[in-house]
């Protein structure tokens, strides 16, 4: 009943949810929610269909990119040097991202809601694994997006716990004034973190266009952002834990998208991923940890 | 004679309204220990702040070994060789020892964070001053001391040879006080100079080489420790001498007004509380000694029914009020003055008038139906500002705006001002000045002399001594001792605080 191909779609659901994740653990690491993130994929998938549409794939995912990181600069500049409150600026945000990007379309494309089709990149056959019977359909076929994102997973685990950016970076999302007395930037960190927590978001957002729909659909992250934070937050606030996470929202995702059991009806499948989400948030699983100083604003006060 | 390692002329620094620092000449020299002491608000986190960098002075001149010097920030202090350790720890309690010292001066090969080297330097600087730490524990695991010394290492992973300690042993219990002590004294034999902000006297007197006095934003003055006492030092301080014997007039107890049977509390496995029974009689002050976290905490909390008991029996002047929620146990006339003034004591954004009534506003008279009524308030929010000294320009302002000393007035006001018959104080001068400690002290010997029985939980072994006329110590939540205080000493009580019952000598391989 689950197959090779379903778990093929499983990951295909993951990619968008675990990219937004990993974005969300740098932001929050350093002390900002962003709960931007979702409007961050909006900006990211429309801009990504406009360069792919005009410029080819891989520009496409450029454009998601940076869109994700303009619109996470605003953020940053709200919440860390304005001291706006983190979920006003998220939310505005949001409704900001849905706002522009209906107006940019109808201009651009002359239609509110989707983009002409583009072109996706070439997919890449993974040597060696495609040959061996179980994994074959994981690894044939497979977009290049849904390989650096798990290498992503990987490079953000070793930034966080084994440089001095990744030190610093936690350092201001746990004690700002600590960190503060010690020379580090507290302002440059926490926009850096944010900032970060866009450009993931803005691929993410990129791949669901350009990889894996191979066009703009309005309403087409439907929310992938916000259960990002969940699989941040079910993570434990790590990269791993939170790939894990995303693969277990990405497989209840794909399992809703056909009938498994014919006695479940698909709706429960659909309803998963944010049942599982409550748990988990509700710390029910596990006791997570946020960042000691998360969601404050920092003021150098004497 | 050594020459000064840091000379300040007529540094000066002024806040609006207020002159923090008033022309201040000061002379540190190389390798001593130099107290500096004063009131809150004499201008010693003013002195020290620009001293790190923190502030600049509008006039005046910092000569750094004779060089005069501008330290433009923190960061520039510590390239010159001045580290602070601030009363408030500034660590990141997830991290490790090893990930707090080397943040924002860290190390890497390859880009990658040189865990190893740092932590054998960190290693390094603990043989060297004998400090006992172990650089892989996350600084959340260690106690408050052995963060302290964190701190340090901080400092002096960084190369400072001058060290500004401000209030450092604010949060030390005694035998954490005498490590640090130690630890200061080898740094200064072995050449690092140390500023050692306080607010304590008998402290500043055991470690000090010399001593700065401070008041007003002036100094008043230096003087080598050996030569002068507390007397001499509070006089200085304060201005005007000082009653440190609290005279307390001979009183026979009266009826038992506060009784606690057989009390324990469990969580989980553990008792927090282990069979505790004691009776405060009126006219009585009740001390309760031991060092933090050995039950006092939750002995309290019980009393108050802020927790329920898991057995025993809490009756006020015979009535059974275990188990009452805090409002009841409230209205049989207990007041209470809790430990963590902020958290607790306070609802710090709300004015001095509103927390003055807190808990109190029910009352009849405060009342019609169900508005308050705010002109009877604020006239009495008037008189008791008056009768506490509380110094503030109008009961409208918001507590916060108030220094230490002052909130602790207003939470002292609200409650003997509601008339009760028993008091239960939580450490109740803790980080006050001495004027300040003069004063509750006063207002909680005047409640005894008018009958009231009064129970004071307090860190500060001398505290308890000169209030109480019987003390309980407690240790690992049983009440391991009970003796009249002037059949006892410091250092009798300070063994049971430690759970030795047979001698001196277990007392102090404890703290070894």
């Amino acid at each position: 009943m689950i197959g090779g191909e379903m778990l093929a779609s499983a990951i295909r659901m993951t990619i968008p949810i675990l990219l937004t994740a990993l974005g969300a653990i740098h932001a929050e690491r350093s002390g900002i929610v962003n709960i931007g993130l979702e409007g961050m994929m909006i900006v990211g998938s429309f801009w990504a269909a406009f360069g792919a549409y005009h410029y080819g794939p891989l520009a496409g995912l450029l454009f998601g990119i940076m869109a994700g990181g303009a619109l996470a600069l605003v953020h940053a500049a709200a919440t860390v040097t304005f001291r706006v409150d983190h979920i006003v600026s998220g939310v505005a945000l949001n409704i900001i991202a849905y706002g522009t990007t209906r107006f940019a379309s109808l201009s651009i494309f002359d239609r509110a809601t989707t983009s002409p089709h583009v072109q996706s990149l070439p997919a890449i056959d993974i040597p060696v694994l495609d040959r061996l019977p179980l994994i074959a359909p994981l690894a044939s076929n497979v977009s290049p997006v849904v390989i650096l994102t798990f290498a992503l997973v990987f490079l953000t685990r070793w930034v966080l716990s084994e440089t001095t950016f990744g030190l610093r970076l936690r350092a201001v999302g746990e004690n700002p004034q600590a960190a503060d007395t010690l020379g580090v930037n507290v302002f440059a960190m926490r926009y850096a973190g944010v900032i970060i927590s866009g450009l993931f978001a803005g691929l993410a957002g990129a791949y669901l266009a350009v990889e894996h729909t191979g066009m703009y659909v309005e309403g087409m992250t439907q929310g992938k952002g916000f259960i990002a934070l969940a699989a941040m937050i079910f993570g434990n606030w790590g990269p791993i834990g939170a790939m894990g996470a995303s693969l277990l929202f990405g497989l209840s995702e794909a399992l809703a998208l056909r009938q498994v059991v014919e006695f479940i009806p698909y709706e429960f499948f659909k309803m998963l991923p944010y049942v599982l989400t409550i748990i988990v948030v509700g710390g029910i699983v596990q006791r997570s940890r946020p960042p000691a100083a998360v969601g404050t604003s920092y003021e150098r006060g004497e | 004679m050594p020459s000064p390692v840091i000379e300040t002329i007529g540094l000066t620094k002024a806040f609006p309204g207020v002159v923090a620092n008033d022309r201040i000449d000061l002379e540190i020299r190389a390798g001593e220990i130099h107290a500096i002491v004063g009131e809150n608000g004499a201008g010693k986190s003013t002195l020290m702040r620009i001293l790190c960098g923190l502030y600049q002075p509008d006039l005046g001149e910092i000569r750094l070994r004779g060089v005069p010097t501008v330290i433009r920030d923190p960061r520039h202090a510590i390239k010159l060789g001045i580290g602070m350790v601030h009363q408030h720890f500034m660590l990141v309690d997830r991290f490790t020892v090893t990930e707090n010292v080397i943040l924002g001066a860290e190390g890497t090969r390859w880009g990658r964070l040189d865990r190893r080297a740092a932590r054998r330097r960190i290693l390094e600087i603990c043989d060297r001053y004998g400090f006992d730490l172990d650089p892989d524990l996350a600084v959340e695991e260690l106690s408050v001391g052995q963060q302290q010394r964190v701190e340090i290492v901080k400092v002096l992973y960084r190369g400072a040879d001058i060290i500004i300690m401000d209030e450092p042993t604010a949060v030390l219990v005694p035998q954490e006080v005498q490590e640090l002590f130690d630890n200061l004294r080898r740094l200064a034999k072995s050449g690092k100079t140390i500023i050692f902000i306080s607010h304590k006297l008998d402290e500043v007197l055991d470690i000090a080489d010399r001593i700065t006095v401070l008041r007003g934003g002036r100094k008043v003055g230096t003087v080598k420790a050996q030569e002068t006492d507390r007397r001499g030092l509070a006089e200085m301080m304060v201005g005007r001498p000082v009653l440190f014997s609290v005279d307390k007039e001979e009183r026979a107890p009266g009826e038992p007004l506060l009784k606690v049977e057989g009390l324990s509390l469990k969580s989980g496995e553990r008792y927090l509380l282990r069979d505790v029974s004691l009776e405060v009689r009126g006219g009585e002050i009740y001390g309760i000694a031991g060092v933090e976290g050995n039950g006092q905490t939750e002995l309290v909390e019980v009393i108050m029914g802020l927790r329920r008991p898991t057995t025993g029996r809490i009756l006020l002047a015979a009535q059974d009020v275990t188990g009452l929620p805090v409002g009841r146990v409230r209205g049989h006339g207990v007041s209470f003055v809790p430990e963590d003034r902020h958290r607790r004591g306070l609802i710090l954004n709300m004015t001095v008038w509103e927390n003055l009534f807190l808990g109190r506003h029910r009352a009849r008279r405060l009342t019609a139906g169900p508005l308050l009524r705010r002109i009877v308030m604020l006239g009495e929010a008037d008189e008791l500002v008056q009768e506490y000294d509380i110094r503030v320009g109008s009961t409208g302002q918001p507590v916060s705006s108030l220094s230490g000393g002052n909130q602790q007035k207003v939470i002292l006001a609200r409650e003997l001002a509601g008339q009760p018959r028993v008091i239960i104080a939580s450490q109740p001068t803790r980080g006050l000045d001495v004027g300040a400690i003069e004063f509750v002290r006063q207002r909680l010997i005047a409640a005894r002399a008018a009958g009231l029985a009064v129970l004071i939980v307090s860190a500060d072994l001398e505290e308890v001594l000169a209030l109480s006329d019987r003390i309980g110590v407690m240790y690992g939540g049983r009440l391991v001792k009970e003796v009249a205080a002037s059949e006892t000493t410091a250092q009798e009580l300070g063994m049971y605080m430690l759970g030795s019952t047979t001698g001196a000598k277990e007392a102090r391989d404890h703290v070894l």
